[in-house]
């Protein structure tokens, strides 16, 4: 009785069993089911893209009423006075590119190993599994670890502790992007480099490693996004300095730890500035990445 | 003479050869000796309170700098908290991304949306934290958190959660801002593992009638479910070590509270805030001995997503 109501409710014209009522309304349940869950599925998309237009909206909102020439000409201010972000900036340009210099070519020496040696004994897997913990390793312990044996040793914050960690953080990306890059570099071309004579460093170095190009810089630029937005290991190892300060042995401002001083700071010009700094660290990062990517996918086209 | 020359030429090759073998297998073994480096050093800058609290560190919930007592109670609850509430939010929300970027998503914007999910992982720490403390916590106070309480702070048990002045920061807060952080990551791994399922397997299940939600919930979903595992808990890994952003909007309160919105504080806040600042030798200490607890942590959980995620390539390699 039921099942009949419920097929004749369901405009069903086969009425030769209950087995194909049944059938029925599984296969509606299905189809509900499923659009139920592919609707989800969609709006979960949504709810990802929003919060990414929302911060972004929120960023120009706030931040471009406060970009101007001065910004980039003057050094941070006390509150309540006129100034702009150029010792914050230069000193996160300093620290940025000092840390990749030292990072890169580690780990790029490190990758090789890894791609080229890497086949037999027990470093070469040890130390991917490493790697890639130190790849998702909280920042604010890398800080730590360079107060510990950099700071307490020298004695004073500096650029330079500032450097090091953040070259601590480029080197997991690096060894990474390198290896997986040079393992894309078929055989056959480090084959035909070594029946011409070639040794094995210059076989790695002029045809391995220049093969894989493209893809190591875009692995550096996306250290290098990685970087430029890190706040947790400056704290305790650059710090911050009010001042203009171009020597990598003092205490440096930078960027992020600027902002994150001038927003808890309860001075509306200050939260301005903060907000300034925010748009542009953020812009230089997500141009980075695309960059990166755009490297990325460039390199896959012409194979 | 021409063979003499050719002879040293060679060596010197061979001697280059071994340099350049030796250097980069130096530079590997940095690498692994780095990890072991920052053990270490964190061990020996805790010794003080390691060997003055003991165990009862773990357990103590006092966070007192000018009594010199100190316990790890409340930060190791808010770095679990915020992280368990991240994952609540985040692990959902991902799944669905990936299902929409693999199975439903036209192919025009299958590139355009996967870059875009990305730019989320992009966007600094800071950034979202200062986003969370000026624009979500106030309208979270005014219009979310009154109601929320109004409604469920009467209910028993569950009620406790509830409860609390709607000020817009807290535990929740920072567990909501850090799901959106770790979504990226999460989502993308699982992309990355759904891709890997055998087309013909799915057209098989699709042959037999299945909608598109049977193929991944009783195709895709076990075949992957070692990945997606792995890829939960890198966002776990992601989520337990997250500094700035938690920050900003958790309130910063050593009082032990078990509220969704009140107050609180994650080893990494505590960390940001008190270590440039510490006074005195068990102070300094005690806030190394945390952060030895986050890494301790944080080392258990990726490296049981990255031998997750071992397994399932091995798997992949035995069936091709």
């Amino acid at each position: 009785m039921a099942n009949s109501t419920l097929s004749e409710s369901l405009n069903v014209q086969d009425r030769s069993g209950s087995s194909s009522t049944m059938n029925t309304s599984i296969y509606r349940r299905r189809r509900l089911v499923n659009a139920f869950n592919m609707g989800a599925s969609t709006l979960t998309m949504a709810f990802g893209l929003f919060w990414l237009f929302w911060i972004l909206f929120t960023l120009l909102q706030h931040g471009l009423s406060g970009i101007n020439l001065q910004v980039f000409t003057q050094s941070t201010p006390p509150p309540g006075s006129q100034g702009g972000l150029a010792n914050a900036i230069y000193g996160s340009l300093a620290m940025t590119i000092s840390g990749t210099l030292i990072g890169t070519p580690i780990g790029i020496l490190a990758g090789i190993y890894l791609a080229e040696f890497g086949q037999r004994g027990w470093l070469a897997p040890a130390t991917r599994f490493i790697n890639d913990i130190l790849l998702s390793a909280p920042s604010i312990v890398i800080g730590l670890f360079v107060y510990e044996v950099y700071v307490v040793s020298v004695g004073h914050f500096s650029g330079w502790a500032g450097s090091l960690a953040l070259a601590l953080l480029v080197i997991p990306v690096v060894v990474r992007t390198t290896e997986n890059m040079l393992r894309l570099v078929p055989n056959t071309l480090r084959e035909a480099a070594a029946a011409l004579g070639a040794p094995q460093w210059k076989i790695t170095l002029y045809v391995t490693l220049r093969s894989a190009k493209a893809g190591v810089l875009t692995g550096i630029l996306l250290a290098i996004a990685r970087i430029s937005g890190e706040t947790a290991p400056l704290l305790f190892t650059a710090l911050n300095n009010q001042f203009f300060n171009s020597n990598m042995n003092q205490p440096m401002a930078n960027l992020p730890i600027v902002i994150f001083q001038f927003a808890m700071s309860p001075y509306e010009d200050w939260h301005t500035l903060a907000w300034t700094g925010a748009l542009l660290i953020t812009l230089s990062v997500l141009t980075l990445n695309i960059l990166a990517r755009w490297m990325g996918s460039q390199k896959t086209q012409s194979h | 003479m021409e063979k003499f020359s050719n002879n040293q030429q060679m060596q010197r090759q061979m001697l280059l050869d071994n340099i350049f073998r030796v250097s980069t297998r130096c530079f590997a073994f940095l690498v692994l000796a780095l990890l072991v480096g920052i053990l270490i050093s964190l061990i020996i800058g805790a010794m003080p309170s390691l060997s003055r609290f003991g165990w009862s560190f773990l357990v103590d919930s006092d966070w007192d700098p000018v009594g010199q007592k100190f316990g790890a109670l409340v930060p190791v609850f808010g770095t679990l908290a915020t992280s368990v509430i991240a994952l609540l939010i985040g692990v959902p929300v991902s799944f669905g991304i990936a299902v929409f970027l693999t199975e439903l998503c036209p192919n025009v914007l299958k590139r355009p949306l996967g870059i875009a999910v990305e730019l989320l992982a992009g966007i600094p720490s800071i950034i979202y934290g200062m986003w969370g403390l000026f624009v979500f916590a106030p309208l979270f106070a005014d219009h979310v958190q009154p109601v929320l309480i109004d409604n469920l702070g009467d209910i028993p048990l569950i009620g406790l959660l509830f409860q609390g002045a709607p000020m817009g920061i807290g535990v929740f807060t920072a567990g909501l801002i850090l799901a959106v952080m770790v979504i990226p990551f999460i989502a993308s791994v699982m992309r990355d593992v759904f891709e890997v399922v055998p087309t013909m397997l799915k057209e098989s299940a699709y042959g037999l009638g299945s909608t598109t939600w049977e193929v991944v919930r009783y195709v895709v979903l076990p075949y992957t479910k070692t990945g997606v595992v792995g890829g939960i808990m890198l966002g776990l890994g992601r989520a337990l070590g997250e500094t700035m952003a938690v920050t900003f909007v958790i309130g910063n309160s050593s009082r032990f509270a078990v509220g969704l919105f009140e107050p609180g504080q994650s080893i990494s806040s505590a960390l940001a805030n008190e270590f440039a600042e510490a006074t005195g030798e068990f102070h300094m200490a005690s806030l190394i001995e945390l952060g030895l607890i986050l890494f301790f942590i944080t080392f258990v959980v990726l490296a049981c997503a990255k031998l997750l995620l071992l397994r399932l390539q091995k798997q992949e390699g035995k069936a091709s």
